[in-house]
């Protein structure tokens, strides 16, 4: 007996995510992911001026708000070989690293815990044994019983209003939740805290990027962000120590919070390292220089390719190898669409075959959705914490080595867990803790910069455009939250020929290509058992792992030839 | 809990200061809230006993938040509000019946609650948009559940008491319908001309705004005052160059020539670098962001006029000047331009002054776009 089913729409993500699967003897046998939205601000991009590109590209997302600035400046950057103060790169680290910090504590406690966590099973908690637990696993000073049985008593009002609001029609009660109740709680009352905490540690954004969502001090060449001691209206003693405190209010919050609870969840869903694996190959750029030599091998977070779960043979990454295909996404290439396409010499042509609004189901063995279909030497290719984690730990990155050893260790699991929904939900849980370890070093430097005189934040030699070649070219890359990021840009006359980004979801969410081979998000959901098909709850876990974002996965690429707007620049 | 709802000097009655306690909140905390709110809606200290008062009351009106063409920066934005902060908002203050981004349910469960909703709550839920909605192609651009964001917005927004657009997409058309607008992305107003549209534009738009004018309405039971482009005056009522805490290095004639130089680290005024906060109506000096750690261009970087219409067009290049002029007299021309702008703009929105339950009789209704002289 076969079954298919529809969720639409994927909730607790970014974006519009629609997910068809087909399901039989209680498991997923074939599976399509399908984005429904589409903006095409590529399309909008195209003649503006380069030094502008970056307010545009960061409305891709207003999650992973920080990540299109810095990979769109890069690629400027790359293009017109401006090489930024040392300065500039620590702030962009601190911001970097913060925006990963803050993002995964969302995704863990606000998008993927209610996969995991049963709220209504939370009220029948002992807050006095739910305290005992707390003390058990963490040095956490919020850990009373009086403060469990506080949040117990809000959650318990709230549910007793009748009017369960974003809780509302959530799959409670469902067989595959496996929490003791003193879990669910102690989960709860940090979904709380996490909000809170969240809203906090960003004002880093603020004080070095003026606000969050979209900072501002993002430019080309450096930031706009002043550096000077002996300044009320720049980064002067006084701001240093704030970020220093909010820093060491998140580093604790990860360390006590965060990863005890992550371990503690996660032991009672051990089955789900067997489960969600998905295609075994993966991406990842690298990031977080750690010197301003401007060398790949300085990133903190190493680059490299890994196909068929090979932890023995890491590869170089080459961005020319990279293609998309569209044979089964809204577009059309004029050489046919059964071509890649390399993001330099990408096509732009929506052409939406899909059913008239409203509908029930796609047509899955046609053109089902507005991403495309990257691919690696023809690969599916998995990005985002879980390849940057298994790449670094595969090249002997001695940190994420012990980290990851640490809790494979806790659960009990050996290295080839780590290709599973719990797998990529632990590797998020990592690379958090490193970068919020990492932070207090770079605000260190770039105090010690500041303390020798160096004040430099933005090098202008190539800001007037009088000074760029009459043609350029360059790829930015950066490691977002959710994965590896390419900017790809095209400068002529001073004005963008050609704009191109291949995000994180992209890669993950995207349909199958001409040889049949599904996305990370598909291959994924092959072999996930589903309990009950009209309460899919095992669909959104595996999902969810990814971390998906939609908004940034759609976008369409200009052709070269079309006809460009000059931009006049004063 | 009844209580007088005003006092001369705006003190709160003891028993409203005793009830919060017991929730952990101290006095002074909430009297600090209190006074912090009023004064971003512009109200005088004596209404402050009113607003305590409508807290207290258990009144959350059902919301439902919509996202279409948008980036989630005003759900972030969301997030980070901090009077009331989200959670208090979603477990004390509102109903949230459905918003995609952080409610439990999903697919057909989901679609389920945003429907059940609307008809429960027929004419009394407050209707969230963020994100534009694309009309082009019959709206094929943008499904939710099958069904498309045009279709969606007419149901939800044509039988909500209010509407709320939150951020430039919603208010305006923002990113989706810069030029050449390749999905038809139009804003809220546009695809439902008869709901009763309140814009709270900015990119995202001001978390403050939003609580601000979400505890207006719960206090008074109607919504803010607005201008012509159906914006509250509390909140967009003055250039960003009004109020800007670099006003007088403008008027002094010191500015910053280049990112990094002098004058830049020093606080100088930033319009030679491309400064819009001339042409700009929104509160970004007083309000600041992020629980008022700072804005833009305290951070050193120019305004991008991100609250007006059609900003991606009329704003950028970003960093060239606005037109110059000798001396100091970008004054009258940053008044014709901002004119300009919101004459041209008032012509693409068509008549505005929509008819409201809540406007109706209402003193304030006779406000429409009034340019300081």
């Amino acid at each position: 007996m076969s079954k298919k089913i529809v969720v639409d729409p994927v909730t607790r993500i970014e974006g519009h995510l629609r997910i068809e699967a087909q399901v039989e003897g209680g498991k997923i046998v074939n599976a399509w992911s399908s984005s429904t939205a589409f903006r095409g601000i590529e399309t909008i991009l195209k003649g503006r001026d380069p030094r502008d590109a970056h307010h545009f590209t960061q409305r891709f997302c207003g999650v992973c708000t920080t990540v299109h600035s810095i990979a769109s400046i890069r690629c400027v950057e790359d293009a017109l070989k401006i090489q930024i103060p040392d300065n500039a790169r620590l702030i962009r680290n601190l911001i970097m690293a913060i925006q990963s910090v803050q993002d995964h504590v969302i995704h863990f406690y606000h998008l993927h815990a209610l996969d995991w966590v049963d709220i209504t099973s939370a009220l029948k908690a002992d807050p006095a044994a739910t305290a005992r637990l707390a003390q058990s696993i963490s040095e956490w000073p919020q850990a009373s019983a009086t403060y469990f049985k506080t949040n117990q008593e809000r959650i318990a009002a709230f549910v007793g209003t009748g009017r369960l609001g974003p809780f509302a029609n959530g799959y409670w009660g469902h067989s595959a939740y496996r929490l003791p109740a003193e879990a669910n709680l102690m989960a709860v009352a940090h979904y709380l805290e996490a909000l809170e905490w969240q809203k906090d540690i960003i004002r880093i954004h603020a004080i070095l990027g003026s606000k969050n969502p979209h900072p501002q001090t993002f430019l080309v060449g450096g930031m706009a962000i002043p550096v000077d001691p002996d300044s009320q209206n720049a980064i002067n003693a006084d701001k240093l120590a704030l970020i220093g405190k909010l820093l060491k209010k998140a580093r604790v919050f990860v360390e006590q919070v965060y990863i005890p609870d992550l371990l503690a969840v996660a032991s009672f869903y051990k089955e789900w390292a067997g489960i969600g694996g998905g295609v075994g190959n993966f991406l990842t750029y690298g990031d977080f220089p750690m010197d301003n030599s401007g060398s790949l091998e300085s990133n903190y977070f190493p680059r490299g390719v890994i196909l068929g779960r090979d932890l023995a043979n890491v590869m170089p990454m080459d961005e020319e190898k990279i293609t998309e295909y569209v044979t089964h996404s809204w577009y059309s290439y004029s050489g046919g669409d059964g071509k890649g396409l390399h993001p330099y010499d990408g096509e732009t042509s929506h052409n939406y075959t899909g059913p008239r609004p409203p509908y029930d189901f796609l047509d899955t063995d046609d053109k089902y959705s507005w991403v495309k279909a990257p691919r690696y030497m023809d690969q599916p290719m998995e990005v985002g914490p879980l390849a940057r984690m298994v790449v670094a730990y595969a090249r002997g990155h001695k940190e994420v080595q012990e980290t990851v050893n640490f809790v494979l260790g806790k659960l009990g699991v050996g290295p080839e867990a780590l290709f599973s929904t719990l797998g990529r939900t632990a590797a998020r849980g990592i690379e958090t803790l490193l970068l919020a370890q990492k932070s207090e070093l770079w605000l260190q430097q770039l105090t010690d910069n500041m303390g020798r005189g160096i004040l430099a934040v933005h090098n202008g030699e190539r800001w007037d455009p009088a000074t760029w070649p009459k043609e350029s070219r360059g790829f930015g890359y950066h490691e977002a939250p959710r994965g590896a990021l390419g900017h790809w840009i095209r400068i002529e006359n001073g004005a963008i020929a050609n704009f191109q980004a291949v995000v994180p979801s992209t890669w993950n969410a995207g349909p199958r290509d001409p040889m049949g081979q599904m996305g990370p998000y598909e291959a994924a959901l092959i072999g996930t058992p589903v309990a009950d098909p009209g309460k899919p709850l095992e669909i959104l876990r595996t999902i969810h792992s990814f971390d998906p974002c939609l908004a940034c996965a759609v976008h369409v690429l200009d052709g070269r030839g079309t006809e460009m707007v000059q931009v006049k620049v004063l | 809990m009844k209580v007088d709802e005003t006092s001369p000097d705006g003190t709160l009655p003891e028993a409203i200061l005793q009830a919060w306690e017991a929730r952990g909140v101290g006095r002074r905390d909430f009297i600090k809230y209190c006074t912090a709110l009023a004064a971003t809606l512009a109200l005088p200290p004596a209404l402050i006993p009113r607003l305590a008062a409508a807290m207290e009351a258990d009144n959350r009106p059902p919301v439902i938040w919509l996202e279409f063409q948008g980036c989630t920066g005003d759900t972030e934005a969301l997030l980070r509000a901090n009077q009331p902060t989200v959670a208090e908002l979603i477990l004390d203050r509102l109903s949230v019946e459905y918003h995609e981004t952080i409610m439990a349910a999903a697919g057909a469960q989901a679609e389920e609650a945003k429907w059940a909703a609307v008809e429960k709550y027929k004419g009394q839920y407050i209707a969230v948009v963020e994100g534009s909605i694309p009309a082009g192609d019959g709206g094929v651009y943008c499904c939710v559940g099958g069904d498309s964001a045009l279709n969606i917005v007419r149901k939800v927004c044509g039988n909500a008491a209010a509407t709320i657009a939150v951020g430039n997409c919603a208010s305006f058309g923002g990113i989706p319908a810069a030029a050449p607008n390749p999905t038809g992305a139009i804003s809220v107003q546009q695809a439902v001309p008869g709901a009763t549209v309140i814009n709270l534009p900015g990119c995202p738009l001001n978390a403050d705004n939003l609580t601000a004018t979400i505890v207006h309405y719960l206090t008074f039971g109607r919504l803010p005052a607005v201008d012509g482009l159906n914006r509250p005056f509390f909140a967009y009522g003055k250039r960003i160059h009004d109020n800007c805490e670099r006003r007088s290095h403008f008027d002094a004639g010191q500015y910053a020539e280049a990112f990094g130089d002098d004058g830049h680290r020093r606080g100088h005024c930033l319009y030679k670098l491309g400064c819009k906060g001339p042409e700009t109506f929104h509160n970004c000096p007083t309000v600041r962001y992020n629980e008022g750690q700072s804005w833009p261009v305290m951070a050193g970087h120019g305004c991008i006029g991100c609250a007006e219409p059609h900003f991606w067009d009329t704003m950028t290049p970003f960093y060239r000047r606005l037109p110059a002029v000798p001396g100091f007299g970008v004054e009258a021309t940053a008044d014709k331009i901002g004119l300009g702008l919101a004459a041209a703009t008032a012509l693409a929105f068509g008549a505005h002054g929509v008819a409201s339950a809540f406007r109706k009789g209402d003193a304030m209704e006779s406000d429409k776009v009034k340019k300081e002289e």
